[in-house]
């Protein structure tokens, strides 16, 4: 029982990472109708960062996720004007290609600078462990700030599509692009907003993804960015509150079936579960089915 | 004889196919060909197959498919398991007969697994489908990864997650096979891209194909007129399937060591690049695009470290480029000089 719930911390921890990359991909899948597979390397991009402000400059842990931050939105705002802005008119696939291309530049611009030898991340928040049951139930700082952090986020982005003009503005132009702009909103600069909250959430769950696995390589970013784009579609693709759902899932999932299952086949169990939901519900959890007109 | 147009076509790619087949072996025999080039061969005719194929899927049928590597993972593993136990057993010794046998074995379980994955998959659209084609890839390579297999005379055995078996190991889970007889050779691939050119021109020209390229340019329209959308599709994805898992056979043959790690998303993503790159729906630009970007690692070694970088950036510019209404006009402009502006392009997965 103990052990149960251990893995159930476990894997809402590991779910929150997975619901806060989600909510990136969900929310520039949602605007801009766009696959952005290069979102799981500014995760990577973001731990670099943040890695390197605390090894190298001396920077305290809170500084060095800001740095980190900052440094991604202006990565993200980037590039969305160079790669994407040029292409809203192209094809899905087109812009699909280049996404990749940007993933591989990130990758290998990654493998240049930074080696492709595994660094290991230090223990950024260590504030002591939570005990219970005897001691048998050992819960780190890591993992609470994970969920709190998790949380925190959701309640945040809710109120900003819900509350501010900008994210009226978001969800005006993820609902009709073209009678949002009749209406008078900038639409390059709402997505451009997008791809910056998005790529600044990829950079704390970079850095919440190293302090609980702690090797950080150029290719860290590849699978979780994989599974978070899954948990995104679970979820039901341009959904906020799916992403954090389907997130929160995929993760329990994954480590209940890494404990109790196969070790090696907690992988293709979270992508079986994927595609059964997907057959009972084609557009997700939380996805509204697209009706289609002749 | 009054030949048909799409016929003329058929045969001009044929002999444009075997004309270059000529030169290389050519090039080969007198020893103009580096080594590593050399050593290319065999990959640039599976890469060939491996974007016709997934062409069919994404640019004829319309369905953008993430997980072609895991047909091409299915066909390797099934042909090297195949290609062992047909020496042992039926004591076959003729390589090339043992290389078309056990392509005929890797192609068949392709199509079963393809026609398993089919049905799931072609009741999504979109999006949607082309995540649960990513989830099948990734499913399939983990299963294989727990999967072991042994010869002990002519019978085989299989285990799941459990190394110890008896007789000699052929598939030993993550560490995929060892010891494979390199059978395969450039003129079977070579054969093996002429086969595939035959099945999908001639499907893509048939009744059939006429049928897939309706369901994908309006399914409601083509269901409207009575056509059986999801058998059309279907017909599409197998064919692709049973290609790819062949091109899956000849590159297990290939190297003596294969791991299903081989075969990860990259793979996918690699091959949907040539499809892209060559044109959505056009097999000529497909089996150009493979050949280029197959041998262009090769001819940017000069850069050492920097190849991977260039080669992002030559597919991040060549994207921008061939998406800029301006040099697409211009493009237009050059080719179609006095022809009325063709206007029918191959659809894409919109």
């Amino acid at each position: 029982m103990v052990s149960f719930l251990r893995f159930l911390i476990n894997g809402i921890s590991l779910g929150s990472v997975y619901a806060i990359i989600a909510l990136g991909y969900t929310m520039v899948y949602g605007i801009a109708k766009m696959l952005n597979f290069a979102h799981g390397d500014v995760i990577m991009v973001g731990a670099y960062i943040a890695f390197c402000a605390m090894q190298y400059l001396g920077l305290p842990p809170l500084v060095a996720v800001l740095a980190a931050m900052v440094f991604c939105t202006v990565l993200g705002m980037v590039i969305e004007g160079l790669a994407y802005r040029p292409l809203r008119q192209a094809t899905k696939l087109a812009v699909l290609i280049t996404a990749i291309g940007v993933s591989y530049l990130l990758q290998n611009t990654a493998l240049l600078i930074w080696s492709s030898n595994p660094k290991v991340f230090p223990s950024v928040f260590n504030i002591g462990t939570i005990r219970l049951f005897d001691g048998n139930l050992v819960i780190s700082s890591e993992t609470i700030l994970t969920i709190v952090a998790n949380i925190v986020i959701m309640i945040a982005l809710t109120l900003f599509t819900g509350r501010t003009k900008m994210g009226k503005a978001m969800r005006a132009v993820s609902e009709d692009r073209g009678a949002a702009e009749l209406m008078g909103i900038n639409v390059n600069r709402t997505i451009s907003l997008t791809f910056a909250i998005g790529s600044a959430l990829a950079a704390i769950a970079g850095v919440l993804l190293c302090s609980a696995y702690p090797t950080l390589q150029p290719t860290t970013g590849s699978m979780p960015g994989i599974k978070a784009f899954t948990a995104a579609v679970f979820g039901g693709i341009g959904s906020i509150p799916g992403a954090m759902i389907g997130g929160l899932l995929l993760g329990i999932i994954e480590i209940l079936g890494k404990a109790y299952i196969s070790t090696e086949l907690g992988d293709a169990l979270v992508f079986a579960v994927l595609i059964v939901v997907l057959l009972f519900k084609p557009a997700g959890l939380l996805g509204k089915p697209m009706r289609e007109k002749v | 004889m009054k030949l048909k147009k799409s016929t003329i076509n058929n045969l001009i790619s044929y002999g444009v196919v075997i004309v270059a087949f000529i030169v290389c072996q050519a090039m080969i025999s007198s020893g103009a060909m580096s080594r590593s080039l050399k050593g290319q061969m065999v990959p640039i005719c599976v890469y060939i197959v491996m974007a016709i194929s997934l062409n069919l899927v994404v640019g004829i049928s319309g369905e953008l498919s993430l997980g072609h590597a895991g047909f091409m993972s299915i066909g390797a593993f099934s042909a090297i398991i195949g290609a062992a136990w047909l020496r042992a057993a039926l004591g076959i010794e003729n390589e090339i007969l043992l290389l078309v046998l056990s392509m005929i074995v890797g192609g068949a379980f392709a199509g079963i697994f393809g026609v398993l994955i089919g049905i799931p998959v072609l009741r999504l659209r979109g999006d949607y489908l082309a995540i649960v084609t990513l989830a099948f890839g990734e499913i399939i390579r983990n299963v294989l990864n727990c999967l072991y297999f042994s010869l002990e005379g002519s019978r085989l055995h299989v285990s799941f997650n459990n190394p110890s078996i008896p007789g000699t190991i052929l598939l030993n889970g993550p560490n995929g096979a060892k010891d494979v007889a390199k059978i395969a050779t450039f003129p079977v691939g070579f054969v093996l891209i002429l086969f595939t050119l035959f099945v999908v021109m001639n499907l893509v020209n048939s009744r059939s194909g006429r049928a897939i390229m309706a369901s994908r340019d309006n399914r409601i329209a083509a269901e409207a007129m009575g056509i059986n959308v999801t058998k059309y599709k279907m017909m599409a994805f197998v064919t692709a399937a049973v290609l790819a898992g062949m091109a899956g056979a000849l590159y297990g043959l290939n190297f003596s060591t294969v791991a299903a790690s081989k075969f990860k998303f990259d793979t996918s993503i690699l091959v949907l690049v040539f499809v892209v790159l060559g044109g959505i729906g056009n097999i000529w630009g497909s089996i150009i695009a493979a050949t280029l970007l197959t041998v262009l690692p090769e001819l940017l070694r000069a850069f050492a470290d920097y190849r991977m970088l260039v080669y992002a950036i030559v597919l991040i510019l060549v994207m921008l480029a061939t998406n800029n209404p301006f040099i697409r006009s211009l493009f237009d402009r050059l080719i179609h000089r006095g022809r009325s502006a063709q206007t029918q392009r191959g659809g894409a997965a919109e």
